[in-house]
């Protein structure tokens, strides 16, 4: 077990490394010098190369990158260009909101997911089932910030119940000592406070659940059909149990292994989803700050948040490999 | 009295051919009644549709099915399931696949008597521990709270048969419960099906292909081609002889256990033609609409 665990945490470290490098070269071989927006117009070469040995961007991209995973060594993950604030806090700060937003989609989708898949099982074969298939590719042909957009249109215009920016009211006086708004506004019973900020998040999180809770469906609802022919099913018909009680009881379990892995993957697509869908509802998280340092070439920036989001996807397959091992006895063992 | 008595049972195929061709037996309180054939011949669907398990393509077309004196068709389909499963079990084919793997053993033995027939959960759990001394289980308790997946092939037989005799059902349904085992295995497990049925006094629909078992363990045998009942006999008359010509080619095709030297004799061809033919002119002379 322990060593699991090692192996694990050195494939880990491997893995980030390896982001790392690939993040570091490219966006220092792509076309776009950040210093170079940082100047007025007028400014002459030779204040040019003056900030770039600022921020040691003269040096060759070896050694600027040994110079950084030096300073990430020691939790210092550098400087925003921009900002002019460390990356680490500002990164760290951002983080919750995008946490918050995902794990709510998550939730949305497989609650929906697993309801229509339940749904369209106990009425396989009729009109019903026919109605989910076709509910279901709809739902996944459309891209979550197109879902966004319609959102919008319909919730935020013509019948306008729902904010369609920000995170929070900004005339709201808040009184949390953490970025987790939704989760501290529960904490502190504030329930006027978790209204508006789920008022907030709920299109967003809808937007980005669609197309997960569309691939919750589908796989679950295959999953239990198959799960379905089995011989322990059929036993435990013969035992007396109605349709409703043998789906519940002997097949959920058993279809949702085969299901979680490949929701553990898609998860993570959600999480790259809030990118574009963070920017379109002037969401305050990671990914709408992504999308800004990109265009600022702020490189320091950048790096952060893309080791932020490999950091998060390897958790995210840490949690569905131990979920499957809680689920599974045959692995609980081994 | 029977307890089971099925009545011109015809199974068909949703929109295709039929499965069953207007069966009838009896099987008495404390009897064993062999169904055989070969595969194909709907002894196993005759299992099937006493218990309500038929799969979705196939359905009744014909017939009625009495247990226990109540006729199951005519009740609507949570009466009847309930009634099965408070009157019938199964012992299934294949004890791998039986077992839910994710579930523990002592709730799967346990589950019908809680659930359908409204028992206390430790009676039911008490009963249980019984069972599964009387199928010669060494340690109940530890393999009550066992998963499948850490007991052997015999051993999860043994569960299932104490788990088709928890709520003394007065049929069961065994459905060549011992094909998927050990050679070694099947015989204590034939031993075991016909000694609990023998002391429980259970009505056994043994469904099989192999007439070596058949006279090991069952008093009378219906014999089905194509879904038709060839022969309906008494086992010792059966085997002395024949009343069919392809009953008495299916019995001259046994492998013999105490001669496995002997060549098998496969049934001839005439026989199966004039047995396919037979089941033509049952169905020119009694349409399916």
């Amino acid at each position: 077990m322990l060593r699991q665990v090692l192996l694990r945490l050195v494939t880990t470290l491997v893995t980030l490394f390896g982001v790392a490098v690939i993040v570091f070269v490219v966006i220092r071989v792509v076309p776009g010098n950040p210093v170079a927006m940082m100047l007025p117009p007028g400014a002459g070469p030779e204040d040019m190369a003056r900030l770039q040995a600022l921020y040691g961007l003269d040096k060759s991209i070896p050694k600027q990158f040994v110079i950084w995973l030096g300073g990430v060594v020691q939790g210092d993950f550098g400087t925003s260009i921009t900002t002019r604030q460390p990356v680490a806090g500002l990164v760290l700060g951002r983080l919750p909101a995008t946490l918050e937003l995902s794990v709510m989609a998550l939730v949305i989708a497989v609650v929906w997911g697993g309801i229509v898949a339940l749904v369209g099982t106990r009425f396989r074969g009729g009109r019903a089932e026919a109605a989910i298939d076709v509910g279901n590719g709809i739902a996944l042909s459309v891209p979550d910030f197109l879902w966004g957009l319609v959102l919008i249109l319909l919730f935020g215009v013509l019948w306008p119940v729902f904010h369609i920016s920000g995170r929070v009211s900004p005339s709201l006086d808040l009184p949390f000592v953490t970025n987790f708004y939704l989760f501290e506004s529960v904490i502190r019973l504030r329930f006027d406070l978790w209204w508006d900020i789920v008022g907030h998040m709920l299109m967003p999180a809808l937007a980005l659940a669609f197309p997960l809770a569309a691939i919750v469906a589908q796989l679950l609802k295959q999953s239990l059909k198959e799960t379905m022919h089995l011989d322990y099913v059929t036993l435990a018909r013969t035992k007396g149990y109605g349709e409703t009680r043998v789906i519940l009881r002997e097949a959920l379990r058993n279809a949702v292994l085969p299901t979680l892995t490949l929701v553990g993957v898609q998860f993570t697509f959600l999480i790259g989803g809030t990118v574009i869908v963070e920017r379109l509802f002037s969401y305050e998280g990671l990914g709408n700050m992504a999308i800004d340092a990109v265009i600022n070439r702020d490189l320091p920036l950048i790096q952060g948040i893309v080791i932020l989001f490999a950091v998060i996807f390897t958790a995210v397959n840490l949690i569905v490999d131990l979920l499957y091992a809680v689920l599974n006895p045959r692995l609980r063992h081994a | 009295m029977s307890f089971l008595r099925i009545e011109n049972l015809s199974v068909a195929i949703r929109g295709g051919g039929p499965l069953l061709r207007r069966v009838s037996l009896e099987v008495a309180a404390g009897e064993v009644m062999a169904l055989v054939g070969e595969s194909g011949a709907g002894k196993s669907m005759i299992g099937k549709a006493v218990l309500g398990i038929l799969p979705r393509a196939a359905q009744i077309t014909e017939g009625r099915i009495w247990l226990d004196g109540e006729d199951l068709l005519a009740l609507s389909a949570t009466a009847r399931r309930q009634r099965i499963g408070a009157k019938a079990a199964l012992i299934p084919q294949d004890p791998l696949t039986a077992l839910n793997p994710v579930r523990r053993i002592a709730p799967q033995i346990t589950d019908r008597l809680v659930d359908i027939l409204g028992w206390d959960r430790a009676k039911a759990e008490a009963r249980a521990r019984d069972l599964l001394g009387e199928v010669q289980i060494a340690d109940p308790d530890r393999v009550m709270r066992s998963y499948p997946h850490e007991l052997s092939g015999g051993m999860r037989q043994r569960i299932l048969i104490a788990s088709a005799f928890a709520a003394e059902p007065r049929l069961i349904v065994a459905d060549e419960p011992t094909t998927a085992l050990d050679v070694t295995v099947q015989k204590q497990i034939l031993r075991l099906i016909r000694d609990m049925q023998a002391r429980h006094g259970t009505a056994l629909l043994f469904v099989t292909h192999d007439l070596g078992v058949v006279s090991k363990i069952c008093q009378r045998l219906t014999v089905l081609y194509g879904g038709l009942v060839l022969e309906q006999t008494d086992v010792r008359a059966f085997f002395k002889a024949p009343g069919h010509p392809y009953s008495a080619a299916l019995l001259a095709a046994t492998p013999r256990h105490d001669d496995p030297e002997a060549s098998l004799n496969p049934v001839p061809e005439a026989v199966i033609a004039a047995a396919q033919a037979e089941v033509a002119a049952f169905d020119r002379s009694a349409p399916h609409g």
